[in-house]
């Protein structure tokens, strides 16, 4: 009984959906595998959102990198038009037709020139669809748009009939196939096509915002399937389509423990020998705190040692860069003229967040750079909410990191409030914090490792200076009575060090004071033995003398005796 | 000027049949001697339905005189047939 009941209960997992790979970087993460497998699959999307690109991508890259030839058949452009519009992606869709792989056709329809009387049925269609499929023996099919032969008939009823049946058509030759549709207000598509499209629904989305347009990408439905329920930004590239999902961005960096000197060594110190290789490092403050100082003395340094640098600005021109950073005794111009210092410059605002990050990737991998510079990256917070500019700096940071190439990130803010609420400060590795100090009526500069990952780093902070030989750092002055800097600082040290003269000419005088009553001590010594050698001396005559009178006094006595007629034995008793 | 006109359909199905019938009829009374019909069968050659941009099946096309026109269905309002082809009824042509 208990068996059959754990048996009954030991249902073996469903066979996962079968999948077809689309190709397009980053989507297969996001759908774990692809489109459903012999299934139909709705891409919506407003014009000009990329959904006939990313149907053509699909079909593409089915016949050319999955051997599923495919079927793209399109009611909008004629084929031409067609397979010049994704030549820009690198697509050469002549080739593949003229290898087989590939049925390009193009229904152009204009319905001004119809006119319908009485029933029909869209076997004009579904004869040539099937033709084209037996003849490359298609796995992929693309329709796109559709929904322009819902627009076309009167008799929406019979349209909609035969486009239900096309749908059973493809479902039942097992054939993965994408239609699109145009976006509609109250549904997803204008014409409601999402009826007949059970399976998956993506939805492409282009919205300019703040002036600044953003390619979106967002799975509405996959049934039976696990995947990303998150607005994907993505990018269409000379390499066709780019989905960029947050959790894809790829943790399998490889972590090198080889240090590299950030120019200034007192701060290689605080950070127990520099920064790591292809670690990220973030430096942030509020406005003259010195991050593109300490950046810039950190690129004069890499330069130096013959790396390649690539400087993106968002904020200023190279020249203001340079010319800003002579007067702090760094030289930059000799590197970018050596070739080693590249700079990127881009206002925030000339084009969309996704082409700030594909024109990143682009410059890393042709200029393959062993540093990057983007400064100041919170520039970009006036173009676009916090909460995009916190994934666009993920993917960019993501796109750096995996290239093994040290980032250098300046933040004009505390980065606290909007970059941590996107995960940024996660990626970062080293964190560097400068701020301004107001006291005595003088700003001065502090820094601070915030944090450092891997690194034994110091929990002091230091004071920031910059001087004719660009960014230093000292000790900031601490005492019983706190932490000096600026003038302060100096002048504690001042009257420290009066202090400590005036000390130690205490203990100067102190010591000479001992150093004369101890030779006045060795003056009376000396006069003490010598009196008491003289008494010794004395001591030694007196004995002699002594000695001299008692031997005169016994040789007396025995005369006296003789002469006194004392017996020679003395009497008993003694009784004198 | 002959009416030149070209049918498309999918083998022997009762809409094709149809279609055929109801179009000999109208020409035959409303374009005595004047036009000239082409029957093509797509199942057998699939892609002219690519040449000819043909979607939906029956589907008339006055290829001549121009502009050339489409008409898609069983034809079996004649009333509408007659303004596909841009004849007046009551005034057949001469």
């Amino acid at each position: 009984m208990t068996d059959t009941l754990m048996a009954a209960l030991e249902v073996a997992p469903g066979p996962s959906l079968p999948k077809a790979p689309t190709g397009i970087t980053g989507l297969d993460d996001i759908t774990s595998g692809g489109l459903p497998r012999g299934r139909t699959t709705l891409v919506a999307g407003g014009a000009g959102s990329g959904k006939s690109m990313f149907a053509v991508e699909f079909l593409v890259r089915g016949a050319r990198d999955f051997d599923e030839p495919g079927v793209l058949i399109t009611f909008e452009e004629t084929a031409d038009k067609v397979t010049a519009n994704v030549t820009s992606l690198g697509f050469d869709l002549d080739a593949l037709v003229r290898q087989g792989k590939l049925v390009v056709q193009g229904f152009a329809i204009d319905p001004t020139e119809i006119v319908e009387t009485g029933a029909f049925d869209l076997d004009g269609l579904l004869i040539f669809l099937a033709a084209a499929v037996e003849r490359v023996n298609a796995r992929r099919v693309v329709l796109d748009t559709i929904e322009v032969l819902l627009g076309m008939f009167a008799d929406d009823g019979s349209i909609r009939g035969e486009i239900a049946r096309l749908f059973r058509w493809l479902e039942a030759h097992g054939i993965t196939a994408i239609v699109t549709g145009e976006r509609g207000e109250r549904q997803i598509t204008r014409h409601g096509i999402e009826e007949y499209v059970s399976d998956c629904v993506i939805l492409l989305d282009h919205r300019v915002e703040q002036d600044v347009s953003t390619r979106r990408l967002r799975i509405v439905k996959y049934r039976g399937s696990a995947h990303g329920t998150d607005e994907y930004p993505f990018l269409i590239t000379g390499g066709g389509f780019v989905v960029q999902p947050l959790s894809a961005a790829g943790l399998a960096y490889s972590a090198s423990t080889e240090r590299m000197s950030t120019g200034v060594a007192q701060l290689d110190h605080m950070l127990g020998g520099g920064v790591y290789r292809g670690s990220t490092v973030l430096m942030s403050g509020s406005a003259g705190t010195g991050k593109t100082s300490l950046v810039a003395k950190l690129t004069d340094a890499a330069c130096a040692r013959g790396e390649q640098v690539l400087y993106v600005l968002y904020e200023e021109s190279p020249d203001q860069l340079i010319r800003n950073m002579r007067s702090i005794g760094i030289d930059l111009q000799r590197w970018a003229d050596a070739g080693r210092l590249h700079f990127y410059a881009a206002r925030p605002s000339a084009y969309g967040l996704e082409n700030h990050l594909a024109g990143l990737t682009r410059l890393l991998d042709e200029g393959k750079p062993d540093v990057v510079v983007l400064d100041a990256l919170t520039s970009f917070a006036a173009v676009a909410s916090a909460h995009e500019v916190g994934a666009l700096i993920t993917r960019m940071v993501a796109a750096v990191k995996s290239r093994g190439v040290t980032a250098v990130l300046t933040s004009l803010t505390q980065p606290e409030s909007e970059l941590s609420a996107t995960g940024v400060s996660s990626l970062v590795d080293t964190w560097l914090l400068l701020r301004n100090v107001e006291s005595n009526g003088e700003r001065n500069r502090l820094l601070s490792v915030n944090k450092s990952r891997g690194t034994k780093h110091s929990n002091q902070v230091r004071e920031f200076l910059l001087t004719d030989d660009g960014p230093t750092l000292i000790d900031a002055y601490l005492g019983p009575e706190g932490m000096f800097v600026g003038s302060a600082r100096i002048q504690r040290q001042t009257e420290d060090r009066q202090e400590q003269q005036r000390r130690s000419s205490e203990v100067d005088s102190r010591q000479r004071d001992l150093d004369r009553r101890a030779s006045e001590v060795q003056v009376q010594i000396a006069a003490l033995e010598e009196t008491l050698a003289e008494t010794d001396a004395e001591m030694k005559r007196l004995a002699a003398d002594a000695d001299r009178r008692s031997s005169d006094e016994s040789a007396g006595r025995g005369v006296m005796r003789r002469h006194r007629w004392v017996d020679a034995i003395p009497p008993d008793g003694g009784q004198r | 000027m002959p009416v030149e006109l070209r049918l498309y359909v999918a083998g022997n199905s009762p809409k094709c049949r149809l279609a055929m019938e109801n179009l000999q009829q109208t020409c035959d009374t409303f374009l005595p001697g004047q036009y000239r019909i082409v029957v093509v069968d797509l199942l057998e050659n699939p892609q002219l339905a690519a040449d000819d941009q043909i979607v939906a099946v029956p589907t008339l096309v006055r290829k001549l005189p121009e502009p050339m026109r489409k008409i898609v269905g069983d034809l079996s309002d004649t009333e509408r047939l007659l303004v596909g082809l841009q004849v007046r009824p009551g005034r057949p042509e001469r």
